[in-house]
């Protein structure tokens, strides 16, 4: 398929389509709407459904009852809302099931506001809702990774049997770049034995629960699920980390300043470095043991406490000094990310 | 006495207690898929709390659903396998409390499922507090002096609130004597029928017994349910239309 010029959020459904994804239910709420409107009318063209759900809590659990049908379900929202849908990913964790949820993050808690923002890493991160479960996470930085993380997520809720986030924000979900929308896919609903379809036999009944009441050995098969998780999935970008000093870490709308801030530092004969995470869990440890030089690092994230930081500390094993370059409101300034290295740079490096 | 229990019905214990109407209403199920040879084809959703247990006591297709989310979540399975029934089936709680929102909007939008509601006028399984259907005076263990109408409203009654929608089927049953019993499985069997005529929300209220919560013998319990409770939830068919069809084009 050729290049097309398209916003960040069309993008994202259209390639959800692409992957097969045949069912939607969604609820308003800026600046994830796009998606909404455009699967509105767009899935009926493919022959989906789509369903402008009462709330997000309906939204996320008719995806529930989809995915434990077979298909490939998708959800979508932002801040507040995404806030709502932690209910069913908690239970589409603990069922096993399948499916795609997008936060186009936006700035702040509580109500807080429809720009571009990167202050849900934790709910992200860490297992939104209640119980002992996590989720991987996807950070698209372009509207191409918006279109080809899309894809992906179908793929690796069902390798999984889990729920995949991808965590876009505004600043991705909103531009217009050009990109190639992923092959055209079917999706069989009848594709896995899992899926509750009716059953012949009575006593083979599928039964869509906690997987802990009827398996005994839940404690190694979660523990296994989530180790295979870091072990294969680890995914990120790294440009110019291998003779960095001072390496900035940085993902989504943040991590499109920091590489400018690299290009700028590597013109000025400053030796700084990014790695970009593409998967935020399993968070891409691997990606640091690259930084062999590396002085200190630096995250970039658009939130004031520095969401990231944890886990940088914990991927350099508390080996080096971490700093956050925090902002909300306004995008990151290159500059300012350039200077703000630099300085950590030398503070780092007189010991101070 | 030999006993017959539809084919669909495990013979493990239940979880029930003694008295409880939720096997009462799982044994008409049954019989009604049976009858209606949809036994293998439904897919259930049951709520969580003592709906729950369903999921061990009869052998279909099933999701555990969150609590108050079951119409929901079967909504999702019907869009995506149009040609089985699919039913949610929940507590008054999770109906008229928590997923009210659910509940009124499948209504307005008239959706092709069954909902069975088993309104037995508390919260059971998390030891008998007051629900929206829950009597004037009526003592709960959140209610301790009896309910205040005044203070947390007169039960709420689905009939009324559905006045203003045109769904397929709207029906409520009593689960306290062997004429109401039968009247009750004509209804769900009228709704499993028109849900498979594709003509939208066929929804049976059953009113049921918690001897547990209510600290009552199971047949007191099943007295008060036509003493007490018919008068503020009237039985009967309510609501029985046909969904147009749309015109082949």
């Amino acid at each position: 398929m050729a290049k097309v010029l398209m916003k960040g959020n069309e993008a994202l459904a259209e390639a959800a389509l692409a992957a097969g994804c045949r069912f939607y239910a969604g609820y308003p709420i800026t600046p994830q709407t796009e998606i909404l409107e455009y699967l509105s009318w767009r899935m009926d063209e493919v022959g989906g459904v789509f369903i402008q759900a009462e709330s997000e809590l309906a939204g996320v659990n008719m995806v529930m009852g989809a995915s434990a049908a077979g298909a490939r379900a998708l959800t979508t929202s932002a801040g507040p809302g995404f806030t709502l849908k932690q209910e069913g990913i908690s239970y589409l964790a603990a069922s096993d099931l399948p499916a795609v949820i997008v936060d186009v993050m936006r700035i702040g808690s509580g109500l807080g506001d429809i720009a571009q923002g990167q202050g849900d890493y934790w709910q992200l991160t860490r297992g939104g809702g209640h119980g002992d479960y996590r989720t991987i996470v996807l950070a698209p930085a372009s509207v191409q990774e918006n279109a080809d993380l899309a894809a992906l997520a179908f793929d690796l809720a069902e390798k999984y049997r889990h729920p995949v986030l991808i965590a876009s924000d505004a600043a991705i979900g909103q531009m217009i770049e050009a990109v190639e929308i992923p092959e055209f896919r079917e999706h069989d609903i009848n594709k896995y034995d899992w899926s509750i379809k009716g059953c012949k036999d009575g006593d083979k009944h599928k039964k869509i629960q906690n997987v802990y009441y009827d398996d005994p050995n839940y404690e190694t098969y979660l523990s296994d699920k989530y180790a295979q998780m870091e072990a294969e999935e680890q995914r990120y970008e790294s440009i110019d980390v291998e003779d960095a000093e001072i390496v900035l870490v940085a993902y989504g709308v943040s991590s499109r300043m920091a590489t400018e801030a690299v290009e700028m530092g590597r013109e000025a004969g400053v030796k700084i470095g990014l790695i970009r995470p593409i998967t935020l869990y399993p968070f891409p440890v691997n990606a640091f043991e690259e930084a062999k030089e590396a002085k200190a690092f630096m995250t970039v994230e658009m939130n004031i406490l520095g969401q990231m930081v944890d886990d940088v500390k914990l991927a350099t094993g508390g080996s080096k000094p971490v700093k956050k370059f925090g902002s909300i409101f306004a995008l990151p300034e290159s500059e300012d990310i350039l200077a703000s290295a630099k300085e950590f740079l030398d503070t780092v490096k007189e010991g101070k | 006495m030999k006993l017959k229990a539809p084919e669909r019905v495990t013979w493990t214990q239940s979880g029930f207690c003694p008295g409880c109407g939720h096997g009462i209403a799982f044994r008409l199920i049954a019989e009604v898929m049976e009858e209606l040879g949809l036994s293998d084809k439904l897919l259930l959703t049951v709520d969580v709390a003592c709906c729950s247990l369903a999921i061990e006591c009869v052998k279909y297709d099933t999701i555990m659903c969150a609590h108050g989310r079951g119409v929901a979540t079967a909504i999702g399975a019907k869009k995506v396998r149009p040609e089985n029934p699919v039913c949610a089936y929940l507590g008054d709680g999770a109906a008229y409390s928590i997923g009210m929102a659910e509940t009124i909007h499948t209504g307005l939008r008239n959706d092709n499922v069954v909902v069975i509601t088993v309104n037995n006028s508390l919260y059971g399984m998390t030891g008998g507090q007051m629900a929206p259907t829950t009597l004037p005076g009526q003592k709960t263990t959140s209610s301790k002096y009896g309910k205040d109408p005044e203070r947390c409203g007169m039960p709420f009654n689905i009939v009324d609130a559905y006045q203003g929608f045109k769904i397929g089927y709207l029906a409520r049953g009593a689960l306290c004597d062997v004429a109401n019993i039968n009247k009750a499985k004509s209804y769900i069997k009228k709704a499993f029928e028109k849900h498979m005529n594709g003509d939208g929300l066929c929804y049976v209220e059953l009113l049921s017994a918690c001897p547990t919560n209510l600290n009552m013998q199971p047949v007191k319990a099943m007295q008060r349910i036509k003493e007490e409770m018919v008068p503020y939830f009237p039985l009967g068919e309510f609501q029985d239309n046909t969904k147009e069809k749309k015109e082949e084009e």
